[in-house]
């Protein structure tokens, strides 16, 4: 068996790798892209140490993450669309509108 | 094997979010998602969870990307709106800060003390398993769930849709 360490490990590099995304890129798609990332890596943690524990819960926690998640997406992707129509641009830079 | 499996398995994770991140053109990074989801739900299997590895592929790599690669489509970005090739401090900063975070996580993950698996059960990771503890012990987050999709489908309507004036 794989020890968890491991999946712990490549669970932190793919929510850091979603991470860096989130600041880097400026293309609101691929922002929400790298907010799947993140969410899939949390997820892989939980399964890690529901294996690891032998306890069931962390499997309802990963259903509801991919619920919580389908929403997410449906609703971001949905506000995408409602500025693009506005403002002709999916830029994050160019969307300052709630900017202080 | 496992072992095995689980490194290649890994490796093509890693390699495909790592390119997701730096893919200019979207819809490539949304392959490299799609890719990043059916790596990760072989290493559900691994884990045994069966179940949760099936939800994986047909929710992300089957729903959720699909809408991803929809709205990509739907609005036809241009390459100048597709490639601010920008490259300012942020960048740096970006990428700096999740390496120091990287690194401050692995000294947490090491001290993880690596004991011995506890015996699994005979249904572990099984739909009937599952269902049994949302119906049970989990019923409030369970419909509490519902509650949040309902709410995501009104919302969604009422975003994407045209005025009518």
């Amino acid at each position: 068996m794989v020890p968890i360490n491991h999946n712990l490990m490549l669970s932190a590099v793919l929510f850091l790798i979603g991470v860096a995304g989130v600041l880097t890129r400026r293309n609101a798609i691929i922002v929400l892209m790298c907010v799947e990332l993140m969410l899939n890596a949390v997820n892989l943690s939980f399964l890690a140490f529901a294996r690891a524990l032998g306890d069931m819960g962390g499997h309802v926690f990963v259903f509801v993450v991919i619920a919580v998640a389908a929403a997410e997406a449906a609703v971001g992707l949905a506000i995408l669309l409602a500025v693009f129509r506005n403002k002709e641009t999916v830029n994050i830079d160019e969307l300052n509108l709630m900017r202080w | 094997m496992e072992q095995t499996m689980f490194y290649v398995f890994a490796a093509v994770a890693l390699g495909s979010s790592l390119a997701m991140v730096m893919q200019r053109n979207p819809v490539t990074a949304a392959m490299n998602l799609v890719l990043t989801m059916f790596s990760l739900a072989a290493l559900f299997v691994l884990l045994q969870a069966h179940f949760l590895a099936v939800i994986q592929l047909l929710v992300y790599a089957g729903a959720v990307m699909v809408l991803f690669l929809f709205v990509i489509m739907f609005l036809n970005l241009t390459d100048d709106q597709m490639m601010p090739g920008r490259r300012s401090i942020l960048h740096v900063a970006g990428v700096a800060l999740a390496i120091y975070a990287l690194l401050q996580l692995r000294e947490l993950i090491e001290r993880t003390p690596a004991s011995a698996p506890k015996p699994l059960a005979a249904d572990f990771g099984t739909t009937a398993a599952i269902g049994k503890l949302l119906f049970s012990d989990y019923l409030l987050p369970f419909e509490i769930t519902s509650v949040l999709i309902l709410a995501a489908i009104v919302g969604a309507v009422v975003l994407a849709k045209r005025r009518i004036d």
